[in-house]
């Protein structure tokens, strides 16, 4: 069984006038395939920084990130990530941009035209092939990062707030295409957002997060993430769970606003 | 005086057309719906469109006061022009007893350029005779004299008279009206004066154009254009003129890409290099290339060399900035992005921040050329042997205004078509630029 492991993970930068910022402390979480996981925080709880380590662009201070039984050195094909936007390359057509893992890990033509052609199609864009990525919309530019990401076939993807720039209609659109995209490839998803309704509707398990140090503060398995796939997410929006938890999730976050404002209050 | 009014008629212009244009041509001004409350906001171009129309109005304004205000031959309204003819005035002669005696002093003037003015046969004009006049009776005798316009003469009367200067003989009156020394009247073909000596003098009346010297009329202009391409000058014709101007331009700027690119990417991508260079690009950029020429002279003579090692300075140091900030300039998403979609280092260079930088490069390449292109001229004024810039301080030493004129139109317009080109070239080759 493959899964992924979040060992004890602890980070701190070095401020350059001494001193440090504790992002991260004591971070224990393991994943099993398939799983999709919303982390949710108020600003500064090291979401970020947490999926930065495990993408392999930050080594961390002290513990390990362990991908099916073997430590993560580096960045790595199969960890793909999906950024919030600007992350596309806006040089190549659409269908450049969701080759371009296979090409660069040296896949022949052959063998990724017919991936790239299916990813395309699955989120809608198979019309779209040859047009530069900045002719399309916000909504279609984050439909090609998601693409490009999937081309690789990665073992977990990562996503980095990667609706937050998006309209609320074009936002819920997209909620369903990740639900729907999790549930046929099947992936390790993490998924990072401020958004609390995004975070109940895609987390399948829920994470919250508290800062100053950057710790898990609370984690929640949830039914909501599995009722979305195929249906309308408006319908479970209505579930009396639904209502419930996102009041209990709002005061705890807004209980750290609080506390953290306190604190600065204090120190000034 | 003639400043004053040229500016007071392009104001003129400007509203007059725009009153006019926007009467004539309503739909040109209409402003459609919500348009009409659009604002400019700070670097906001597109928020005002130019009117071509408004472009085309002001070409033709320009050359219509270029016409104007010389003595131009093509059918336009003219400002008032300079007397040209012959003019007589009279001068009365009083000696020490009393007696007076009353002559005419005829002045012919004739065209300033006469000797630059060729008839149908290629012959320069020249200059006319002295008007013969009757002496007349009376001790002052009748004078004739020629002058160009827009001079100034000094009319020593008492040649012929049968009482000089020296004898007592002075002039008290012009035209009738009693004179001191240092006093003028105008009349209609211009001003009659005495010295301070009291020697009668004149300058015919200049009218509101301005001398050949000064500002040659636009159709001389054209024919020496025509001319310096069939005859040349010292030696080159305007196109090789043009040719060595271009050509030192693009090869400075060339040499300046391919060594200043290089360098300003590995200024983006490793720290020694940007440490390294770091000061020398700091403390050359400021300078500016003309300020080099003395030094660039000394090293490498007026000759080719010297020209384009210049050019290489000015193009180098804009390009490696540019180089520079497009590499640093790549959003780090990006890097993160092909890493994790299994790039190399040597992938992402070439296939993430080598394109990505392409826009910065473009920019810098636009400025490098503007630069390059007045630097060029610059040199050229200071020391060589052919150029635009060597044609028109020759000619500016021979005083042929018309050369000079042709050789800034000349400039101005390859600066024109160097900027549009790589406007044209940027929007293919970069089209995403200021699109993301």
């Amino acid at each position: 069984m493959s899964e992924l492991l979040i060992d004890n993970i602890s980070m701190r930068f070095d401020l350059p006038g001494g001193g440090h910022v504790q992002a991260l402390k004591d971070v224990n979480l393991k994943l099993k395939t398939g799983e999709l996981m919303s982390v949710l925080g108020p600003s500064g709880c090291g979401k970020t920084t947490l999926l930065n380590i495990v993408a392999g662009f930050l080594a961390p201070s002290e513990g390990d990130i362990v991908l099916n039984g073997h430590k993560v050195e580096g960045p790595d094909a199969e960890r793909g990530m999906v950024f919030q936007q600007g992350a596309l390359f806006e040089w190549m057509s659409v269908r450049d941009n969701v080759s371009f893992g296979p090409r660069m890990t040296g896949k022949s033509r052959a063998d990724y035209t017919p991936t790239v052609d299916h990813l395309l199609e699955v989120v809608g864009l198979q019309d779209f092939k040859e047009k530069a990525v900045y002719e399309l919309s916000g909504g279609m530019q984050q439909r090609v990062a998601l693409a490009r990401c999937l081309a690789n076939d990665p073992d977990v993807i990562l996503m980095d707030e990667p609706l937050g720039a998006l309209d609320a209609l074009t936002r819920e659109k997209m909620q369903s295409l990740v639900l729907d995209l999790w549930k046929d490839t099947g992936k390790t998803i993490i998924l990072i957002t401020h958004s609390v309704e995004e975070a109940l509707l895609l987390g399948e398990r829920l994470l919250v997060m508290a800062p100053r140090p950057g710790r898990v503060h609370k984690e929640y398995n949830l039914p909501f993430a599995d009722l979305g796939v195929g249906n309308d997410l408006r319908e479970v929006k209505k579930h009396e769970d639904y209502s419930t938890t996102r009041e209990e999730i709002l005061e705890m976050i807004w209980n750290m606003e609080e506390e953290i404002m306190g604190r600065a209050e204090e120190s000034a | 005086m003639i400043g004053l009014l040229l500016i007071f008629l392009y104001a003129a212009a400007f509203f007059g057309t725009f009153v006019i244009a926007s009467r004539l041509f309503k739909k040109l001004f209409e402003s459609r719906g919500f348009n009409k409350l659009k604002t400019v906001t700070f670097g906001d171009e597109s928020a005002v469109i130019a009117n071509r129309l408004a472009s085309v109005v002001s070409v033709l304004t320009v050359f219509w006061l270029w016409v104007a205000f010389t003595n131009s031959s093509i059918p336009l309204p003219k400002m008032p022009g300079p007397f040209i003819g012959d003019t007589s005035f009279t001068y009365t002669a009083t000696l020490e007893d009393g007696t007076t005696d009353e002559a005419t002093i005829t002045v012919r003037v004739f065209r300033e350029d006469i000797q630059l003015t060729l008839d149908d046969d290629g012959n320069a004009g020249v200059a006319p005779d002295v008007p013969e006049v009757e002496p007349g009776d009376g001790f002052a005798k009748n004078d004739s004299t020629t002058i160009a316009r827009y001079g100034f003469k000094v009319i020593n009367v008492w040649t012929n008279d049968e009482v000089s200067k020296k004898d007592g003989s002075l002039v008290t009156a012009l035209n009738g009206i009693p004179v001191e020394p240092g006093d003028k009247i105008r009349t209609d073909a211009g001003e009659i004066g005495l010295t301070d000596k009291g020697t009668p003098t004149f300058s015919p009346a200049t009218g509101f154009r301005m001398a050949r010297l000064y500002l040659p009329a636009p159709e001389i202009v054209v024919e020496r254009f025509f001319r310096l391409n069939s005859e040349g000058y010292q030696g080159y014709s305007l196109f090789q003129h043009t040719r060595y101007s271009l050509q030192r331009v693009l090869i400075g700027f060339l040499l300046g890409a391919l060594v200043g690119i290089p360098i300003g990417y590995a200024m983006g991508l490793t720290n020694w290099s940007r440490g390294w260079f770091d000061p020398i690009v700091e403390f050359m950029r400021p300078i500016p290339p003309l300020a080099l020429i003395p030094l660039i002279i000394i090293w490498f003579g007026i000759d080719e060399e010297g020209k384009v090692v210049l050019l290489f300075l000015a193009a180098l140091w804009i390009m490696i900035i540019a180089a520079r900030s497009g590499v640093s300039g790549v959003a780090i998403s990006k890097v993160h992005a092909a890493y994790s979609l299994g790039a190399s280092k040597t992938q992402i260079l070439t296939k993430v921040i080598v394109p990505n930088s392409l826009p910065e490069i473009f920019t810098g390449a636009r400025v490098a050329m503007g630069v390059c292109w007045g630097t060029v001229v610059a040199a050229e004024l200071v020391a060589a042997n052919v150029g635009l810039g060597k044609m028109i301080v020759s000619a500016s030493k021979f005083q042929q205004t018309d050369v000079i004129i042709v050789g800034i139109i000349v400039i101005g317009v390859i600066g024109f078509l160097i900027e549009v080109g790589m406007r044209k070239l940027e929007s293919w080759l970069v089209p995403w630029k200021g699109r993301v």
